[in-house]
C-alpha cells in the first residue's frame, strides 16, 4: 500500500490500542468512561463493542485506586493500559505512580517488571481552565523508573503507544487535547517509534527550536514564517521527555549555534530547563552564539477567560517574535 | 483451608475444629516453626541495629505471628501477596528464606532486593510475594490489582492483601475494596489491627470500632477474629480463599493483634501504658499455639523444643552467612532502575 491513509490522531490511538489488543490478550484498557461512552475525548471510541466489558473496563471514579490497579496488574503478567481522563487527576495518583510504578523494579532488586501505560490528556486551550488544562510532563519526568513521551503526530501518536504498550517499564503516554483531531499518515501495520529518540522535523542552520506534542507545530508555522525574512529555523520534535534525546540536540545546536526551548509546561524548572543545561553542560556550549532562549507557561495556573487563556502559554506569534530576536545580528 | 492437604489428618472426630481436621501434624508443626523464625528474626534483627549492623530503620511485628502465619500456611507461591512496612511475618509466612532476609537486612546483594529495598521493601517475588511497602496503604491497590490480573487469565490464585488498622483510613483501602467487590475479584484483605497507627490510637483515629464492618459498605463479608490464634486466623483466611478461589469475590478479615514492640526505632512508647503492654504479652500467640499443640496431642514438649532449637540454629547460621554477603559496588547503583537500563547494561536480575 503505497497511497497515504490519513487517520486523525485520536483515531490513530485507537488502532494502536485495537492492534495491541489484538495481538496480545493480555492487554487491557481501564479508565473512566473509556466503555460505552467512548472515553472522554472519544479515543476508545467503540472497543468496547469490538473486545467486551472485560478488556475495556470502565472504572469507579478513583483515579488512586485505578492506577494502582493497574500497576498491581501488570506485575501480576497483564498489560494493563489505564487512561486518565485529563492527565490533572494523576495528581490523585501520583502515590501508585510514583511510590509504587516507578520504583518497584528498582526496590526489589530488580525482580520484577512493571509493564504498565498511563495515558494522559493534557494540555490548554479547550476552555476547560486551571484543573483540566496542565501540561505536567516535566513532574513525571523528574522521576527515574518512569518513561514519558509525547507525540505531535498521529504516526508517532500510535507508533509511541505501541511502543509503550511493549516496553517493560511504567510509560505516561501524554496526548495534547488539542491534537486530537489533527489529521496525518498513519501507517496500517503495527510499528513502534522508539522510545528515546527524538526527530528532526524541519532543517535549518540559523537556529534550533526544541518542542514537543503541539508546540511542534507552532515551531514550523513560526519557521515558515521567519523564512520569508531569509531565518532558517530547525525544529526538533523531542516525542520522548524521559529518557530525552540529548544527542540530537546536541547536534543540532553544534550546527546553528543557537537554541529556543519552547514547550507548554510552566517556565520555571521546566522541559527548557533541562534541555538548556543539556546544552550548557555538552561541547555544544561552545557553539552558542547567543544566550539560549526559554519560551515556557506562564507562572500562573491556566485560566478560562479565552484571551487570559492564550496569554498564558507560547503561541505562534511569541515564537515568531522570540526567535527573530534570537538570531538578530546574525542574518 | 482451600485445598486438602494430602496425609493424616491432625486431628479428627465431629468435634475437632476445622484447622485440625484439615491440616496434618506436621503443617501444624511447619507453622510453629515459622512463627518461631519470625519471632527470632525480628529479634535477631533487633539486636543487630543495636550492634550497628543494619541501618535505617525497621518494624517489629513481635506479638502479631499469629495472623501472618495463620494466613499464609496454606497459599501456594501461585498465589500473590501484598505487605506492609510491618512486612518480615508476611515474608517469612509465604516461605522466604531468612538467609536472604539478613542479608538485606546488611544491605548485601545477596539479600532478596540486593540490599536495594532494606525492612521496608523486603520482598519475594518467586513465593508471590509483592513486596513489603513504605507506604501505608500502597499495597491495596496492588493487590486488588493482582486479583485482577488473575481473573482475567481465568486462574485460581487469589491475592492476599496484608494492612493495618492505620491503611483504613487512607482513601486507597476504600476504592479498592469498592473495586473488589464491584469485579468481584478473587482478593482476601487481611487487616492486622495492632490499634495504634504509630501513636494514635483507633479509637482516636477511626469513626467505627471495628475496621471489619467497613466491609458492610463494599457488600462483601467482613469477620473479626483473635489475631493472636493461629487457628482462629487460618479458619477465616481459608474460608476467604475458598470464596475468592469459586469467584464469589473478595472478603475482608480484621485480625485483633498488638505489637508489643514500638512502632519503629524512635519509637518511646509515650502513648500506650505499660500494663497495657503486660496485659497483651500474656496474650502471646507463640505460647498459646503451643500449648494447644500439646492439648491436642499433636506435639509433646520435647518436640516442641525441638523445633525452637532448629529454628535457632537456622538463625543462628543464617545471621553469619548474611554477614558475610557482599556488598553491592557504587558502580551498580543504576541496576534496576529499569528493565530496559538493565538490558542494555547486560546485566539480569
Amino acid at each position: 500500500m503505497s497511497e497515504v491513509r490519513e487517520l486523525s490522531f485520536s483515531a490513530a490511538v485507537q488502532e494502536a490500542l485495537a492492534q495491541a489488543m489484538e495481538a496480545d490478550e493480555r492487554v487491557f484498557l481501564m479508565g473512566e468512561d473509556i466503555g460505552v461512552y467512548g472515553g472522554a475525548f472519544q479515543v476508545t471510541g467503540d472497543l468496547v463493542h469490538r473486545f467486551g466489558e472485560d478488556r475495556v473496563r470502565d472504572t469507579p471514579i478513583a483515579e488512586l485506586g485505578g492506577a494502582g490497579v493497574a500497576v498491581g496488574a501488570a506485575v501480576a503478567g497483564s498489560r494493563p493500559v489505564y487512561e486518565f481522563q485529563f492527565s490533572d487527576f494523576a495528581t490523585l495518583a501520583m502515590e501508585q505512580i510514583v511510590n509504587q510504578a516507578a520504583k518497584m523494579r528498582f526496590m526489589l532488586g530488580g525482580k520484577v517488571s512493571v509493564p504498565v501505560v498511563f495515558r494522559m490528556p493534557c494540555g490548554s486551550g479547550t476552555g476547560a481552565a486551571a484543573q483540566h488544562s496542565q501540561s505536567l510532563e516535566a513532574w513525571f519526568g523528574h522521576v527515574p523508573g518512569l518513561k514519558v513521551v509525547e507525540a505531535s503526530t498521529p504516526e508517532d501518536a500510535k507508533g509511541l503507544l505501541l511502543a509503550a504498550i511493549d516496553d517493560p517499564d511504567p510509560v505516561l503516554v501524554f496526548e495534547h487535547k488539542l491534537l486530537y483531531k489533527v489529521k496525518g499518515h498513519v501507517p496500517a501495520e503495527m510499528y513502534r517509534t522508539p522510545i528515546g529518540k527524538a526527530v528532526v522535523r524541519r532543517e535549518g542552520k540559523h537556529a534550533t527550536v526544541v518542542a514537543a506534542a503541539i508546540m511542534v507545530h507552532k515551531a514550523l508555522e513560526a519557521a515558515e514564517e521567519l523564512a520569508k525574512e531569509g531565518i532558517d529555523i530547525e525544529v526538533i520534535d523531542l516525542r520522548t521527555i524521559r529518557p530525552i534525546d540529548s544527542a540530537t540536540i546536541i547536534e543540532s545546536v553544534k550546527k546553528t549555534s543557537r537554541l529556543a526551548c519552547v514547550y507548554e509546561g510552566v517556565k520555571t524548572l521546566g522541559i527548557g530547563a533541562e534541555i538548556s543545561a543539556i546544552v550548557a553542560e555538552s561541547e555544544a556550549f561552545d557553539y552558542l552564539d547567543a544566550p539560549i532562549l526559554r519560551l515556557g507557561g506562564a507562572e500562573s495556573p491556566i485560566p478560562y477567560s479565552p484571551i487570559l487563556e492564550k496569554a498564558a502559554v507560547p503561541q505562534t506569534d511569541d515564537i515568531v517574535a522570540g526567535l527573530r530576536d534570537l538570531v538578530k545580528g546574525r542574518i | 483451608m482451600a485445598t486438602k492437604s494430602p496425609g493424616k489428618p491432625a486431628a479428627s472426630g465431629k468435634n475437632a475444629r476445622p484447622f485440625y481436621a484439615n491440616h496434618t501434624t506436621e503443617q501444624l508443626k511447619e507453622a510453629l516453626r515459622r512463627m518461631y523464625l519470625i519471632r527470632r528474626f525480628e529479634e535477631m534483627a533487633e539486636e543487630s541495629y543495636v550492634r550497628g549492623l543494619t541501618h535505617g530503620t525497621m518494624h517489629l511485628s513481635v506479638g502479631q505471628e499469629a495472623a501472618a502465619v495463620g494466613a499464609c500456611m496454606d497459599l501456594s507461591t501461585a498465589d500473590y501477596i501484598t505487605s506492609t512496612h510491618r512486612g518480615h511475618g508476611h515474608c517469612i509466612g509465604k516461605g522466604a528464606d531468612v538467609k536472604f532476609m539478613f542479608a538485606e537486612f546488611f544491605g548485601k546483594e545477596e539479600g532478596y532486593c540486593r540490599g536495594r529495598g532494606g525492612s521496608m521493601h523486603i520482598a519475594d517475588p518467586a513465593t508471590g510475594n509483592l513486596g513489603a511497602n513504605g507506604i501505608v496503604g500502597g499495597g491495596l491497590p496492588l493487590a486488588t490489582g493482582a486479583a485482577l490480573a488473575i481473573k482475567q487469565r481465568k486462574g485460581k490464585d487469589v491475592a492476599i492483601c496484608f494492612f493495618g488498622d492505620g491503611a483504613q483510613n487512607e482513601g486507597a483501602f476504600h476504592e479498592s475494596l469498592n473495586m473488589a467487590a464491584v469485579w468481584k475479584l478473587p482478593v482476601v484483605y487481611v487487616c492486622e489491627n495492632n490499634q495504634y497507627g504509630m501513636s494514635v490510637s483507633t479509637v482516636r483515629s477511626t469513626a467505627v470500632k471495628d475496621v471489619a464492618t467497613r466491609a458492610v459498605a463494599y457488600n462483601m463479608p467482613g469477620v473479626i477474629v483473635d489475631g493472636n490464634s493461629v487457628a482462629d486466623v487460618n479458619e477465616a483466611v481459608s474460608a476467604a480463599v475458598e470464596r475468592a478461589r469459586n469467584g464469589e469475590g473478595p472478603s475482608l478479615i480484621e485480625c485483633k493483634t498488638y505489637r508489643t514492640k514500638g512502632h519503629s526505632r524512635s519509637d518511646r512508647n509515650r502513648y500506650r501504658t505499660k500494663d497495657e503492654i503486660e496485659a497483651w504479652k500474656n496474650k502471646d500467640p507463640i505460647p498459646a499455639f503451643e500449648s494447644e499443640l500439646e492439648a491436642h496431642g499433636i506435639a509433646n514438649r520435647g518436640e516442641i523444643d525441638a523445633i525452637r532449637d532448629a529454628v535457632e540454629k537456622e538463625i543462628q547460621e543464617s545471621f553469619e552467612a548474611a554477614t558475610k554477603g557482599t556488598n553491592p559496588t557504587p558502580d551498580s547503583l543504576l541496576r534496576g532502575v529499569t528493565t530496559t537500563g538493565d538490558i542494555a547494561m547486560g546485566v539480569e536480575a
